[in-house]
């Protein structure tokens, strides 16, 4: 069936959201990121379906991940007329006492994490909350209270964990293609671009742009204008757009069309890396469901705009990120970025106008159009509007995935909603930003997190990865571990970087290895400087940032390493010297 | 073992993926590269003559991008394809002892295959896995909260 109108959407939205909010059966949903896959949320979801598929009274579902990574497999279990409860760490092994104790109303208590308040998405409030009429269980907390959660705005995560990602019915369901819907009748493009550049969103991938100026300039630009995702996110320890697109495709899809609408483009395409087989899976699965409705392809709702989308596949290169050298992939070259003097959205992907924005950017779009600018841009601080994610990570107690407005403390974000370190070891660092960002000391948690405040500190947003780390990690060594991965990433065409980087590494092996000489610090330094200037790409250009920072909050672990040949943390000492001696496996 | 020169190419297949699933467009060169690699688990010489004759794009140009990517291969490699994940977080959280662990229990480095073609040991820069480090990859399967021998080997055990 093909959607044509307002009216065809809505009949599909009332169906499912009756199905969603009141389903007839029990439903079981079991959170199936790859997280929660590889946590065994597989094992689980295939035992549960195996005992309980002959039980008329219950239904097994599958959804994406609601963040809370470190308890996964989590399970919600609710009927109409009752509280939804979420279990959490359901393995094979607990699923189907949990699902049958659940039937016969003698819940596991040990194993509940909380329980739903209001199942409700931000831009569902025109319905009622189905969970108002229900009497919730005393002694149960709502999820919405727990430390992990409280401080949390869901706008680009709205949907993750409470829909069925494959189900297209489950999108519109929750006033999914809605905000496409009113772009599409209501908007001029104009006044889309209007409405996202008073927002305030800026570009999430890394470098903060201004979405709605990009998106104003490219739309200037004459002839076939394309627009691309980038969801080629390399950056290690960040899953931000793997979460979305595993657990809200339907989002990304809604947002590159009305993104395509406002720019006037008839193409466009999702670069994903291949590291992440679920989510090309997911992607593929939504963009054929989006293409039966009707909802992308030819005359899509019965006008005349037409918008395809075609997923192009990366092959593991991290430099592919670069918007230039992610062009260069998808027409099927080598990677290596371009001098920006003129740019992409002038002369991109094909030498023609392209506008390209990340998973999370797109994502956000929907809300943004149907809330509006001003609610988006009462969220966040002066020059950093709305929510970022966060993959909260490393040595923290509660690790998972977090949205928050902008501007909360590093210090709230570690100790409150991570709830501390992990054991009774002290906080060393939070490094953001990837291998393009810095390591932030315990003594500067208190800095609000924007894009403007991480950058004053040495750092970067970055996809938003944000690596905890405890006293046991040595800062020269993790400085060493980031240069290392930027070597390999590194395209080689410039020299600055591709000489810069290998000469900053030898003098950091050296160091960790006990060799470190005098000047050393001084030459990372010069050799740091001289990259940041020179460099042609962004990945050149923020390479030296992890040495730098380090050296600038942590040079007495520098300086123990070279004058006493002593690691603090002692990892240097017992791992880099021995390596040193080139010992191979099974000798 | 398999080595590059025995590897016999079928060139109707070669065609199925060349002409009909990507269309014999140059853009899509990657991802014919990725379908060819996933059937021979490598990308043999032969078979990237015989693209480079069909859609049209000089050898130097393809061999460019088979050796700038890091997922491409151009030694045959085992059955099973073991990456350990060495992104930040699962460094922080002791993937380096994982790795050693997983090298001297198959007698492996990095880039080696066991000489029974059972495994390929390489390393992947984060599979995005983060809250579950230390993670390794085998195949398309994930596996998060590594720590024992035990453990490891019972993983193994899966993959004949």
């Amino acid at each position: 069936m093909k959607i044509q109108s307002v009216k065809d959407l809505e009949n599909i939205r009332r169906t499912y959201a009756r199905e969603l909010y009141y389903p007839d059966s029990i439903k079981v949903n079991i959170g199936m990121a790859m997280c929660g896959i590889a946590n065994g949320a597989r094992a689980s979801y295939e035992k549960a379906v195996k005992e309980f598929s002959e039980d008329s009274r219950v239904a097994i579902r599958q959804t994406g991940c609601i963040g809370f990574c470190e308890k996964e497999p989590l399970v919600e279990i609710f009927k109409s007329g009752t509280p939804r409860i979420i279990y959490k760490n359901i393995t094979e092994d607990k699923i189907s006492e949990t699902i049958q104790s659940h039937l016969e109303n003698k819940f596991k208590k040990d194993w509940i994490l909380g329980q739903v308040r209001d199942p409700r998405s931000l831009i569902e409030e025109d319905i009622e909350n189905p969970l108002d009429a229900v009497t919730p269980f005393k002694e149960v907390p709502f999820i919405e209270d727990l430390p992990f959660y409280n401080r949390q705005v869901k706008i680009v995560t709205r949907n993750c964990g409470y829909i069925d990602p494959d189900s297209i019915e489950q999108y519109i369901a929750r006033n999914g293609y809605s905000a496409f819907f009113y772009a599409l009748n209501e908007l001029k493009p104009d006044e889309i671009i209007k409405t996202i550049r008073e927002s305030g969103l800026r570009g999430r991938g890394g470098g903060g742009f201004p979405a709605g100026i990009k998106w104003a300039t490219c739309a200037k630009q004459k002839g076939e204008r394309y627009i691309i995702c980038n969801a080629d996110e390399g950056n290690p320890g960040a899953y931000v757009d793997r979460s979305i697109i595993e657990g809200d495709p339907h989002s990304i899809l809604e947002g590159m069309l009305i993104a395509a609408l406002a720019i006037g483009s008839s193409q466009g395409f999702i670069y994903v890396r291949h590291e992440y087989p679920l989510s090309i899976k997911r992607l593929v699965t939504a963009i054929k469901a989006a293409e039966e409705y009707g909802l992308l392809g030819d005359n899509i709702g019965g006008s005349d705009f037409s918008f395809h989308i075609k997923i192009s596949t990366g092959a593991g290169a991290y430099v592919c990120g670069e918007s230039t050298a992610l062009m260069a992939s998808l027409e099927g070259k080598v990677g290596r970025p371009r001098a920006k003097y003129v740019h992409t959205v002038e002369k991109g992907f094909r030498n023609s106008p392209s506008n390209l924005n990340n998973v999370e950017t797109y994502a956000n779009v929907p809300a943004i159009i149907l809330k509006g600018a001003e609610w988006y841009a009462s969220m966040g601080t002066e020059h950093s509007k709305g929510t970022k994610l966060f993959s909260l990570v490393g040595n923290i107690k509660n690790s998972g995935l977090i949205e928050i407005p902008m501007g909360v403390s590093l210090r709230d974000i570690v100790f409150e909603i991570g709830e501390g370190v992990v054991g009774d070891k002290n906080l060393k660092a939070v490094q953001t930003g990837g291998p393009s960002g810095g390591c932030i000391p315990e003594s500067m948690l208190d800095i609000p997190v924007d894009f403007q405040k991480l950058t004053e500190v040495g750092s970067m947003m970055g996809a938003g990865g944000m690596i905890v780390m405890n006293e046991d990690v040595c800062m020269v060594e993790i400085a060493r571990h980031f240069l290392e991965f930027n070597k390999e990433e590194s395209c080689g065409q410039c020299t600055p970087c591709r000489e810069g980087i290998k000469q900053m590494l030898e003098i950091l092996t050296a160091i960790c290895e006990g060799n470190g000489q005098k000047n050393d610090i001084e030459h990372l330094e010069e050799l740091g400087s001289m990259m940041q200037k020179f460099s042609l790409c962004a990945l050149g250009t923020s390479a030296p940032s992890p040495v730098l920072t380090t050296i600038l909050y942590f040079r007495d672990e520098y300086e123990s390493h070279i004058k006493d040949k002593k690691c603090p943390a002692g990892v240097c000492t017992s791992r880099f010297q021995q390596r040193g001696k080139e010992k191979s496996p099974c000798q | 073992m398999e080595t590059a020169e025995s590897t016999a190419i079928d060139y109707k297949e070669l065609d199925e993926i060349i002409e009909k699933e990507f269309d014999l467009d140059k853009e899509n060169l990657i991802m014919m590269l990725q379908a060819i690699q996933d059937r021979y688990t490598y990308l043999p010489e032969a078979a990237l003559y015989y693209l480079s004759a069909k859609i049209n794009v000089p050898m130097s140009q393809i061999y460019g991008v088979a050796t700038f990517y890091s997922t491409f291969s151009l030694q045959p490699r085992g059955r099973n394809i073991i990456s350990t994940c060495r992104g930040t977080a699962c460094h922080v959280r002791g993937a380096e002892t994982i790795r050693e662990k997983l090298e001297n229990m198959l007698c492996l480095s990095e880039g080696e295959t066991t000489p029974d073609n059972r495994f390929t040991m390489e390393t992947v820069r984060c599979v995005g896995g983060c809250s579950l480090g230390p993670m390794v990859k085998i195949n398309d399967e994930m596996y998060g909260n590594l720590s024992s021998d035990d453990q490891l080997k019972k993983i193994l055990d899966k993959y004949k």
